[in-house]
C-alpha cells in the first residue's frame, strides 16, 4: 500500500515528508526531479515514475506536486484518487491549498494524514468524518483554544464510521432546513477551423449543499433522465432505485458534497453555444500577420453568455500584437506568447471583436502551427444538455425543508482550431 | 496565529529549549513544545534527542498531544528501540480503555513501531482487539495484523492470527471484512503459495454483500480480490458479473477500474451467444469513456489500461473514437496515449476522421508528438487499405510544410507503404527525392536510401543520389551504411552498365575500410556473388519482398491475457507482467483468463482446452507453431541479405531473401513464377509465419487424402497485378481425371464477369477441357471456387521447366498472364505398372548415362508406407527385394504422353534418406519425378 507521501513545490524543494510505514528516505525523490527536469511543463511530468526499489505516482496539483512513494503492487488508481482526495481535503480544511497554508498548518495536515492511512490503508477519507476527529482550524477555534485550552481533537468516535450510513454523522439539527442542489455542466469541444464541431461531450456535475436536520432521506427525480450516458454516484445514492425507476434515493451527507456526476457523450448531439471567427494570417513576405477574432452567440436557448476569456498561446514567431477589442481588456505576454482577451458579457447586438496586427520576427519563415483559441465562458440558468429537475421530496423528517435549484453552464476544455 | 510559529527558529539551543518545555509543568506548553517537535520531524529536521521527554508526556488524558505523541513514536521508536519499550506499558493500558477510538488508536500505533521488542508485547492487546466488540477496533486490528506480518511473519502464523483473520471475512460488519481481505491480499502477495484468500462460492458471497456497504476503498479490495476466483461455470461467473456491475457507477475511478478488470476476466467464460453478453459489453464502454474526463493522471493511467481492453475486446470501444481526439492542452504522457488507441480503433468507417485529426496533430509544437502522429498516419494506411491514398496525399502535404523532423518522419513511414503496397504509389519518389537534403536522422537516410536503390530503375539520377550518399560513408551509421551497401548493389543490377566504377567503391568501402564485421560480412557476400554468378546475384538481391504486416506492435496473446488479469495494476500501466518486475523476484503467481465452461457440459470442449490451466499454475508460454518457427528460420538465416534492417520488418525480410531467391533460381527466373510449395507466404498479406505454419498444417493432414497428393492453394496472380482479381490455385487428379482447382477472389471494387482461360502451349499438352464456369458475376470481396477440368490433348511445345505453365485469364476489365508449375505427379497414368519381366528388360535397355541418382531425405518411412503412399499417386511397386538389410523398391509410372520411367528405391532401416535412381528413355523428365516423388513421400 501507500508507503510516504513527499509534497514539493515547483522549484523542487520538498517542504512536507509522511510515513505511514518505515521511513523511506527522500532522496527517492531524485528520481521524480530527473523526470521533472526532462519533462517541459510541470504538467507533463509522468504520473508513475519506476525506482529501483520504489514506484512514484504523483499528481500535480495547485502548483504542488504530490508524490506517493509505493513498494509492492498496488492498483494506481487507487494511489492517484487517494492523492486526489488529500488534496480535496486539504482545500476544505483551509480553503486553499497552497504551500503557505499547509505550512501554517502543518501539525493539523500531519494529523488529518495520520487519520487517513493507517499502515498504508485508507481510515478515514471523507470530510465529513475527518471534521468530526480533527477539527479545521479557524479563526475562532484557535481564539477560543488559546483561551480555554481546549484542543482541535475531537474525543468522540465518529459515528458516521460504523454505521449503515458512515457518510452522515447523527444529531445533526439546524435552525433553518435547507437542501440546494447546483446542477453544473462543462462543454468539452473541439471546433475545426471551418467552424464545425469535431467533438463536443458534456462532463455534468449535480453539487449538493444539503443543511437538514435528523436523517432525511430524499428522493429527487428528472423529467429525462435518459439523457445521462454514463453516471457516478455518491456512495450514498441507492443504485438499484436508479437502476429501475431512474430516480435519485438517498439519505444526503450533511454539508457539501457531490451528488453525482454524468456524461452525455458526443454521440446526443450537443449544443455549442458560441461561435468564434477567426482571421489569423502570417504573410511570408511581410513582417506582419493580421488577427482578427469576434465571438458570438449560438445555441444558448435566449440566454446571455457571461464570463468570456479567449485565451491563445500564439506561435515562438510572433513578436508582438497590438490588437484593439471593441469591448473589454486584453494582455499579450511577448515572453510565453501568451494573449489572453477578457471579454465579459456577449452583446448579441454589438459582437465583441479584438483585431489588428502582430509583428513577426523579421527574415523568419511564417509559423508552421495555427494557434488554437481556448475559449471560457458561462451561462446561468441553463443546462445545456436540457436536463431538468423534476421534483426533490424528502421522507423521514416532519419539518419542510426549504429547497432550491440552480442550473450552470460553463466551457471546460473548449478549443476552436484556427 | 499558526503552526508556522514552530518552524522559526531563534536561538542556537533549540533543542535545549524544547527540552525544557517538554519537561514543564504547564499543560499548554507542553503541548505547544510537542508541536514544536513534530513540526520539526515533518521537514527533516532530526529531533530524536528529544525521545525520552516526547516519551513523558504520553501519560495524559488528553487525546490530541496523546496522538501527537504517537506521530512522534512511529517515527523515531525504531532509532531508540530501548527508550521505545518504555511506553508499551501505556499501549497495554490504552488498549484496554473504555474509549473504542483510544483502543484502535493504542493498537494501530503499536503496529507501526516496528521494534522487535514491542511487538512481542503487541500479540494479547492484538488478539483482543481482533475480537472486540466495537467494530472500529476490529477493523484497525485487522490492519494490524498485516503490519505485524511485515515486521515478523514467523510471530503472526505462530500465534495463528492468520486464522484470526480468516474469519474476520465472516464479519458482520463489511469495513470489517474489507480491511481483513484487504490485510489478507498484502500478506498474501509476499507469500504466493500459500492459500490464505481460498475463495469459495460462500465466501464470494459474503464479500459481494460486503461490497454493497463498504467504502471505496474497501470496495477496491473486495473486487482486486474477487477477480482472482474462478468460478465454477458460466452461471456463477454471470451471476458475480451481475452483482458487481453497479460498481461501473461509482465516482471513485479505482473502484471502476477495478470492476473492469472483474468483469472482463469472468466474460472470458461467458458464451458470447448469451444475450447478457452483449449486455455486459455494451455497459463497459461508458464508464470508461468517463474515466478520460477525470484528472490527467487519472486518464493516464485508464488508457494504459484501455489500451489492453480495445486489444483484447475492441468491439467495446469501436464507437467511441472520438473521445480519445486530442486536445491541445493535453498533458504529452496523455497525447501519446491517445493517439496509441487512436490507430488501433482506426477502421475503414472511422478512417475520414482520424486522418484529419492526424494531420491536425502534425501541426503541434511539442516534436515527439508531431513525429507520432506522422507515423500513425503511416499506420492507419497500412492497416487500412481503403485508406491509403488518403495516407499518401497527407503525407505528401506535410512534406511539403518542409519541417525538418515531419519530413524525416514522412519518408520513414512512406517507405513502409511502399512495402505494404508495392507498384501503386512510387509516383510519389520524385517528391520524397528533393528532400534529400534535409534528412540528418539515421533512419531518415536509411528509409530514402532504401527507396532510392529498390527503385533505382525508375530514377534518372539514382547513382548521382547514392553517390552523394557515399562520400561520407564512414560518418553515416551502422544503419545507413547497411542500406548505403545495399542499394548500390541493387542499383549495381538493375544499370550495369553505368554504374560499375560505384559498386567497386561501395565494396571495397564496407570490405576494407570497415570496422564493423556485419558490414563486411554483407560487402563480402554481395562481392561473391556478384563476381560469381550474377545472375544469381540478381535472383537474391532483387527478389520479391514479402509484404509487411499490418499490426506490428500489439502485445503477444498470452501476455495480453495475462495482463487482462492485471487491468488496474502498476503491471497494466507497464504492460509487463508483475513477474517482471517487482521488487524482490518473489515468484509471483501467473494469472491465466479462466476458460469457458458451461454449466450443462461436464467436459471442456476441445477449444478451451488449452486455456484450462487451473489458476495459480504456471501458463505455457511457449509461442505458437508457427513464431517459434519464424523464430529458427530467423536464427538460420540471420544476417540479412538485403533489405532494411528495420525493427519491425528485418525478420521477414532476411528469411525470405534467401528463401525466394533460392526458389527463383530453381525455377528459372520468369517473372511471375508462383512458387511450387507454399514456402513463401500463400497468403498475401501474412507474415512469414504463418506461411510456415501452412506448411506444418500440410504435414499433419496430408495423410488422410486419397487419391493423389494435392498441393495446397498457392496464389498464382496477385491481386495488384490483375486489376484486383487474385487467383490461387492447385492441381488435382483424382480417378484418372486431372483438374485445376481455383480460387478467384474479386479484390476490386467493381463486380467482375466474362470469365474464361486458356493455356499456352505446354510441354504436355494440358489444355482446360472445358470452358471457365463462373457463373454468377463476381461481387467485391467474394471468392469463388472452381475446378477446372484439364485434357492431356491440347498442342505441344516443349517448355522451360518442363513443367511450365502459361495461363491467361480474361474477365470483363482484362487479360491477365501468369504463370505456375504444375508438380509432375498429376500426369502419372493408372495404367503404370509395369510387369515384373517387362520392367527387367527395359531396366537393361535404357542406357546407364540416361540412369539418375537423388537422395531423398528426411523421410524415415519403412517400405511398406513408402509403397503405399506412392501408389495412391500412381507409383507403383513392381517388385521389392531384401538386399543386406536394405529394403529395395522396384517401381514403375507411365506419364499421359505414354513416357514410362522405372525406378530403384533403396530404404535403409534407420536412415532417414533413401537413394532413387531414375532409369527413363526421357531423361529430362528424371529431375521432375524426383521433385514428384519428393513431395509425395513428405506429405
Amino acid at each position: 500500500m501507500i508507503h510516504s507521501l513527499f509534497l514539493i513545490n515547483s522549484s523542487g524543494d520538498i517542504f512536507l515528508e509522511k510515513h505511514w510505514k518505515s521511513v523511506v528516505s527522500r532522496s527517492v525523490c531524485d528520481y521524480f526531479f530527473e523526470a521533472q527536469e526532462r519533462a517541459t511543463e510541470a504538467e507533463n511530468v509522468p504520473p508513475v515514475i519506476p525506482t529501483p526499489h520504489h514506484y512514484l505516482l504523483s499528481v500535480y496539483r495547485h502548483k504542488i506536486f504530490f508524490v506517493a512513494v509505493i513498494q509492492t503492487e498496488v492498483p494506481p488508481l487507487f494511489v492517484i484518487e487517494f492523492l486526489h482526495r488529500v488534496v480535496d481535503t486539504f482545500q476544505d480544511y483551509f480553503g486553499v491549498c497552497s504551500e503557505p497554508v499547509i505550512k501554517d498548518n502543518v501539525v493539523v495536515v500531519y494529523e488529518v494524514l495520520e487519520e487517513m492511512l493507517d499502515n498504508g490503508f485508507p481510515l478515514a477519507t471523507e470530510s465529513n468524518i475527518l471534521k468530526e476527529l480533527i477539527k479545521p482550524p479557524t479563526i475562532l477555534r484557535t481564539v477560543v483554544n488559546t483561551i480555554t485550552g481546549s484542543t482541535n481533537v475531537g474525543d468522540q468516535l465518529p459515528t458516521g464510521q460504523l454505521s449503515v450510513v458512515p457518510w452522515r454523522r447523527t444529531g445533526v439539527k439546524y435552525t433553518n432546513n435547507e437542501a440546494y442542489f447546483d446542477v453544473i455542466e462543462e462543454i468539452d469541444a473541439i471546433i475545426d477551423k471551418s467552424g464545425s464541431t469535431i467533438t463536443a461531450e458534456i462532463q455534468g456535475v449535480i453539487d449538493a449543499c444539503v443543511k437538514l436536520t435528523g436523517m432525511p432521506d430524499l428522493t429527487l427525480s428528472f423529467m429525462n433522465p435518459r439523457l445521462l450516458d454514463d453516471v457516478s454516484f455518491h456512495p450514498c445514492v441507492r443504485f438499484k432505485r436508479w437502476e429501475s425507476e431512474r430516480i435519485l434515493s438517498f439519505i444526503p451527507p450533511d454539508g457539501n458534497f457531490r451528488l453525482l456526476s454524468y456524461h452525455v457523450s458526443a454521440q446526443n448531439l450537443v449544443a455549442i453555444p458560441v461561435y468564434v471567427k477567426h482571421n489569423i494570417s502570417f504573410r511570408d513576405s511581410s513582417s506582419f500577420g493580421r488577427f482578427e477574432i469576434t465571438v458570438g452567440p449560438k445555441q444558448t436557448m435566449g440566454k446571455t453568455i457571461e464570463g468570456v476569456t479567449v485565451t491563445s498561446q500564439m506561435p515562438k514567431g510572433v513578436l508582438n500584437m497590438s490588437l484593439t477589442p471593441s469591448q473589454g481588456t486584453h494582455t499579450f505576454d511577448p515572453v510565453t506568447k501568451m494573449l489572453s482577451w477578457d471579454v465579459g458579457k456577449i452583446n448579441p447586438q454589438k459582437l465583441p471583436s479584438l483585431k489588428g496586427t502582430m509583428s513577426l520576427q523579421a527574415g523568419a519563415s511564417k509559423p508552421d502551427e495555427n494557434p488554437t483559441i481556448n475559449l471560457q465562458f458561462k451561462i446561468q440558468q441553463l443546462a445545456i444538455s436540457g436536463l431538468k429537475v423534476n421534483r426533490l421530496d424528502m421522507y423521514g423528517e416532519k419539518y419542510k425543508p426549504f429547497k432550491g435549484i440552480k442550473y450552470m453552464t460553463k466551457a471546460g476544455k473548449f478549443q476552436v482550431r484556427t | 496565529m499558526t503552526d508556522s510559529k514552530y518552524f522559526t527558529t531563534t536561538k542556537k539551543g533549540e533543542i535545549f529549549e524544547l527540552k525544557a518545555e517538554l519537561n514543564s509543568d504547564k499543560k499548554e506548553k507542553k503541548k505547544e513544545a510537542v508541536k514544536k517537535v513534530i513540526a520539526s520531524m515533518t521537514v527533516g529536521k532530526d529531533v530524536s534527542a528529544l525521545f525520552p521527554d516526547v516519551v513523558n508526556c504520553m501519560q495524559t488524558d488528553n487525546l490530541e498531544l496523546k496522538k501527537l505523541v504517537y506521530l512522534y513514536l512511529m517515527n523515531y521508536a525504531k532509532s531508540q528501540p530501548d527508550m521505545a519499550i518504555m511506553a508499551v506499558n501505556t499501549f497495554v493500558k490504552d488498549c484496554e480503555d473504555p474509549n473504542p477510538l483510544i483502543r484502535a488508536l493504542a493498537v494501530r500505533t503499536m503496529g507501526c513501531i516496528r521494534v522487535d521488542k514491542i511487538t512481542e508485547y503487541l500479540c494479547e492487546p492484538l488478539r483482543k482487539c481482533l475480537k472486540d466488540e466495537d467494530p472500529y477496533v476490529r477493523k484497525t486490528a485487522a490492519v494490524c495484523v498485516a503490519k505485524l506480518h511485515d515486521i515478523n511473519a514467523q510471530l503472526v502464523e505462530d500465534q495463528g492470527f492468520l486464522d484470526t483473520l480468516k474469519d474476520l471475512i465472516s464479519d458482520s460488519n463489511p469495513m470489517v471484512v474489507a480491511n481483513a481481505v484487504a490485510a489478507l491480499s498484502e500478506i498474501a502477495e509476499s507469500h504466493p503459495s500459500s492459500n490464505l484468500l481460498d475463495l469459495n462460492p460462500q465466501s464470494i458471497n459474503k464479500l459481494l454483500t460486503a461490497l454493497n456497504e463498504c467504502t471505496e476503498w474497501g470496495q477496491i479490495f473486495i473486487l482486486d480480490c474477487l477477480a482472482n476466483y474462478t468460478p465454477k461455470d458460466d452461471r456463477e461467473a454471470q451471476s458475480i458479473c451481475e452483482r458487481v456491475t453497479p460498481r461501473l457507477s461509482h465516482a471513485n475511478s479505482a473502484v471502476v477500474l477495478s470492476a473492469v478488470k472483474v468483469l472482463m476476466k469472468f466474460m472470458e467464460m461467458l458464451s458470447k451467444d448469451l444475450d447478457y453478453y452483449g449486455t455486459l459489453l455494451k455497459k463497459l464502454a461508458p464508464p470508461l469513456v468517463t474515466l478520460l474526463s477525470a484528472e490527467p493522471e487519472l486518464q493516464y493511467v485508464a488508457l494504459r489500461n484501455i489500451n489492453l481492453i480495445v486489444q483484447k475486446r475492441p468491439e467495446i470501444l469501436k464507437h467511441e473514437m472520438k473521445v480519445f481526439f486530442v486536445k491541445y492542452n493535453d498533458p504529452i504522457y496523455v497525447k501519446l496515449e491517445k493517439l496509441d488507441i487512436m490507430i488501433r480503433l482506426a477502421s475503414q468507417a472511422n478512417i475520414a476522421q482520424v486522418l484529419a485529426e492526424l494531420k491536425e496533430y502534425a501541426t503541434e509544437v511539442d516534436v515527439d508528438f508531431v513525429r507520432k502522429a506522422v507515423r500513425a498516419i503511416g499506420r492507419c494506411a497500412i492497416k487500412v487499405e481503403q485508406s491509403a491514398e488518403r495516407c499518401v496525399s497527407t503525407l505528401l502535404d506535410l512534406i511539403q510544410t518542409k519541417v525538418n523532423y515531419v519530413v524525416q518522419e514522412a519518408i520513414v513511414v512512406i517507405k513502409d507503404i511502399f512495402r505494404k503496397y508495392p507498384n501503386k504509389y512510387e509516383s510519389v519518389i520524385a517528391t520524397l527525392c528533393e528532400n534529400l537534403d534535409s534528412l540528418d536522422e539515421p533512419e531518415a537516410r536509411a528509409a530514402m536510401i532504401w527507396i532510392v536503390g529498390e527503385y533505382a530503375e525508375r530514377i534518372d539520377n539514382a547513382d548521382e543520389l547514392l553517390e552523394s550518399f557515399l562520400e561520407g560513408f564512414h560518418d553515416e551509421s551502422t544503419q545507413v551504411q547497411l542500406q548505403l551497401l545495399t542499394a548500390i548493389v541493387k542499383l549495381f543490377l538493375k544499370k550495369p552498365t553505368e554504374t560499375q566504377e560505384l559498386v567497386q567503391q561501395v565494396l571495397s568501402l564496407a570490405t576494407q575500410d570497415s570496422d564493423n564485421p556485419d558490414l563486411r560480412d554483407r560487402g563480402y557476400i554481395y562481392w561473391r556473388l556478384l563476381s560469381t554468378d550474377p545472375v544469381a546475384a540478381k535472383e537474391v538481391v532483387l527478389a520479391e519482398k514479402p509484404l509487411i504486416s499490418e499490426e506490428t506492435d500489439l502485445i503477444e496473446p498470452t501476455l495480453l491475457d495475462e495482463l487482462i488479469c492485471y487491468i488496474g495494476t502498476l503491471a497494466s500501466v507497464y504492460h509487463k507482467p508483475p513477474s517482471a518486475f517487482v521488487e524482490g523476484g518473489r515468484g509471483v503467481v501467473h494469472k491465466t483468463l479462466p476458460p469457458r465452461t458451461a454449466s450443462n457440459e461436464s467436459t471442456e470442449s476441445p477449444e478451451t482446452a488449452p486455456a484450462g490451466a487451473p489458476p495459480g499454475e504456471q501458463p505455457d508460454v511457449i509461442p505458437a507453431q508457427g513464431d517459434l518457427l519464424g523464430d529458427l528460420l530467423n536464427l538460420d538465416l540471420g544476417p540479412p541479405v538485403s533489405g532494411p534492417p528495420l525493427a519491425t520488418s528485418s525478420v521477414q525480410m532476411g528469411a525470405v531473401d534467401l528463401l525466394g531467391g533460392g526458389l527463383d533460381s530453381l525455377i528459372g527466373g520468369t517473372n511471375f513464377v508462383a512458387p511450387p510449395t507454399a514456402a513463401v507466404p500463400a497468403n498475401l498479406g501474412a507474415p512469414i509465419g504463418s506461411g510456415l505454419s501452412d506448411l506444418f498444417d500440410l504435414t499433419s493432414g496430408v495423410g488422410t487424402l486419397s487419391g493423389s497428393y494435392v498441393a495446397p492453394k498457392a496464389v498464382w496472380l496477385p491481386a495488384m497485378k490483375a486489376k484486383g482479381l487474385e487467383i490461387s490455385g492447385t492441381f488435382t487428379r483424382q480417378v484418372g481425371s486431372i483438374s485445376m482447382d481455383l480460387q478467384l477472389t474479386n479484390k476490386a471494387l467493381q463486380v467482375m464477369t466474362d470469365f474464361a482461360i486458356q493455356f499456352n502451349r505446354n510441354s504436355f499438352g494440358l489444355a482446360p477441357a472445358a470452358p471457365l464456369q463462373v457463373h454468377a458475376p463476381l461481387s467485391p470481396n467474394q471468392t469463388v471456387e472452381i475446378s477446372l477440368p484439364l485434357s492431356t490433348v491440347g498442342s505441344v511445345m516443349k517448355m522451360e521447366p518442363l513443367n511450365n505453365l502459361q495461363v491467361a485469364v480474361k474477365n470483363n476489365i482484362d487479360v491477365f498472364y501468369f504463370s505456375t508449375l504444375y508438380p509432375l505427379h498429376i500426369l502419372f497414368v493408372e495404367d503404370g505398372k509395369m510387369d515384373r519381366q517387362m520392367f527387367l528388360a527395359t531396366w537393361k535397355d535404357i542406357p546407364n548415362e540416361n540412369e539418375a541418382q537423388f537422395q531423398i531425405r528426411d523421410c524415415p518411412l519403412n517400405a511398406e508406407a513408402v509403397s503405399s503412399k506412392l501408389q495412391s499417386s500412381n507409383i507403383f511397386t513392381v517388385a521389392r527385394r531384401n538386399v543386406e538389410g536394405q529394403d529395395m523398391l522396384y517401381q514403375s509410372l507411365k506419364l499421359t504422353n505414354g513416357i514410362w520411367v522405372l525406378a530403384e528405391l533403396r530404404i535403409q532401416p534407420g536412415n532417414p534418406s533413401c537413394t532413387l535412381s531414375l532409369k527413363c528413355r526421357a531423361p529430362e523428365v528424371s529431375q521432375h519425378v524426383y521433385q514428384a516423388y519428393e513431395t509425395i513421400l513428405k506429405n
